[in-house]
């Protein structure tokens, strides 16, 4: 078994085929991207391969620490950076492959006209726990 | 966990296959029988049964008749099944194995055949088994009820085998996170049972590998939790009695002349087990035990773990000109070549190659690892330019 991220970004990543903003679709559209999203999670709980879903705001703050007894510097929201992440889902399967089929089934979410967005998502294994045999 | 917890998990396969053999289905059966274990913590609190199997097996049969009542009831059929288990049903050890069997069936992908086993055949909890894999527990639940249901639907058709049943224990053995449940020493009880339900050679030699791995267990880390390779573990703290147990049982398999890849194992692992000082490492028999390895399992993995011991017993030219037939691709080989390189004298070369061992790292601890190898090599060249 091993974990993998499914990250989805607001920018970054090659421009999907069905590159149509979410506010200019027709509301049932909209109704059926959500309901897609949240079937694909419900069932992925159902096989038994659902580790965690969440979506983050674009807002976002650069911050670092500016020295003893300061307060940290910040800057942003960072307009400038060429990527910005959205949001992920974490999956437990079995095999490499099988991260990158849900992948696949995950980006033919519908958008604008019903038709898949074809958006690219980017997969990621986690590192893991070491194992115990080793020699 | 409590010992107590322990030996009542000892009896869980015991119960439920004595459900199994009484006509109860699967799914229903396992349910009951965790139904059972949790009446047994409430009610053996102060003091245990006479009979503790037999406890078990009339509480866990009488859960199974209300459940299997309700569920009747839902779907408005009859249920044929007396409240009171017939009498003279005994355990016996052929119905345990094929609980295993069942358990590691072919249908079932490893990750549901090792939460099936932990929890039918090992009676864990699911909550325990979702946090030994830091998995959600509906998610686990989920894993379990499916594998119930496909064991359930493919039935006897196809069952495991003892290769299969091996294939699992190993993987509950060496993956895996931590919990309150230690998955290795469940691993070895579970092996320890299966080995007493069939006398085979590979499968003691299953549990002689696990008892050599697991007596280097407090070595294998440091206290901040960084890992602590072979060579530089302290051998004092290995397990003697573990390992005298291991070698005991390797030695027991082996002389029974049928070799399989878990005796292999076993006899490499006895060997670094053998050797109160790295220095006294017997490397010549190792790479002779890869090579027996080999025939059995021919993986890029083996021939990775045995350019190593060549390295050791020949040299690292040698090591290095048995690395070069290795597949690229295989994880680990740029921290074999860094380590081959620089015992060969090439610092520069090995610590650019620690370095790509610490980026494609498959875990944290070994990237840790790898980068102080790095940085150590690195050191070491700038004070002497």
């Amino acid at each position: 078994m091993a974990k993998y991220l499914l990250l989805k970004h607001y920018r970054g990543a090659p421009a999907p085929v069905n590159d149509i903003p979410m506010d200019q679709w027709e509301p049932d559209e909209v109704e059926a991207h959500v309901r897609y999203m949240n079937d694909f999670a419900a069932r992925l709980e159902s096989s038994g391969e659902f580790i965690d879903a969440q979506a983050l705001s674009p807002d976002g703050t650069w911050v670092s620490y500016d020295g003893e007894g300061r307060p940290p510097v910040t800057d942003g929201p960072f307009a400038e950076t060429k990527d910005l992440i959205a949001g992920w889902m974490v999956i437990d399967v079995d095999s490499r492959e099988r991260a990158i089929e849900l992948a696949g089934e995950l980006s033919a979410a519908p958008g604008a006209g019903g038709r898949p967005i074809h958006e690219w998502l980017e997969v990621r294994p986690f590192l893991t726990a070491p194992p115990t045999v080793t020699s | 966990m409590t010992s107590g917890d322990v030996e009542l998990r000892e009896l869980v396969p015991r119960v439920l296959s004595v459900l199994v053999r009484r006509g109860a289905d699967f799914a229903t059966a396992e349910d009951a029988v965790q139904e059972a274990l949790i009446r047994a913590h409430a009610a053996w609190e102060n003091a245990a049964p006479a009979d503790p199997t037999g406890w078990l097996i009339t509480v866990a049969w009488r859960a199974f008749v209300d459940m299997a009542r309700s569920d009747a009831a839902r779907r408005d059929r009859e249920v044929r099944f007396d409240t009171e288990p017939p009498a003279g049903a005994v355990p016996n050890a052929d119905d345990t194995l094929r609980l295993y069997f069942l358990c590691a069936h072919p249908d079932l992908t490893s990750s549901s055949a090792v939460a099936l086993t932990l929890r039918a055949v090992g009676g864990l909890t699911t909550r325990q088994i979702a946090q030994a894999y830091l998995v959600p527990e509906p998610t686990m639940a989920q894993r379990i009820s499916r594998a119930k249901r496909t064991v359930g639907r493919a039935g006897v058709h196809g069952l495991g085998d003892v290769r299969t049943v091996m294939r699992v224990l190993y993987l509950v053995f060496n993956e895996g996170y931590s919990g309150d449940v230690d998955l290795a020493a469940e691993a070895i009880r579970l092996t320890r049972q299966l080995a007493a339900l069939v006398d085979e050679p590979e499968v003691h030699g299953l549990l002689a590998l696990m008892l050599l791995h697991h007596a280097r267990r407090h070595s294998r880390t440091g206290p901040d939790g960084r890992l602590v390779p072979l060579a530089d573990q302290d051998r004092s703290q290995w397990d003697p009695a573990l390992i005298a147990e291991g070698i005991a049982v390797a030695q027991a398999a082996l002389a029974r002349d049928q070799l399989g890849e878990y005796q292999a194992q076993a006899a490499i692992a006895a060997l670094h087990a053998d050797a109160t000082r790295v220095q006294e490492t017997d490397w010549v028999q190792i790479v002779e035990w890869y090579d027996e390895l080999l025939r059995f399992a021919d993986t890029p993995i083996v021939r990775l773990n045995r350019a190593v011991a060549v390295g050791e017993a020949d040299g690292a030219p040698a090591g290095l000109a048995a690395l070069a037939e290795v597949d690229e691709e295989v994880p680990r080989r740029e921290a074999v070549a860094a380590h081959l390189h620089e015992k060969n004298g090439d610092l520069a070369l090995a610590a650019r190659l620690y370095a790509d061992a610490a980026r494609n790292a498959p875990n944290l601890a070994e990237r840790d690892h790898q980068t102080r190898q790095a940085a150590r090599l690195n050191q070491q060249l700038q004070t002497h330019r």
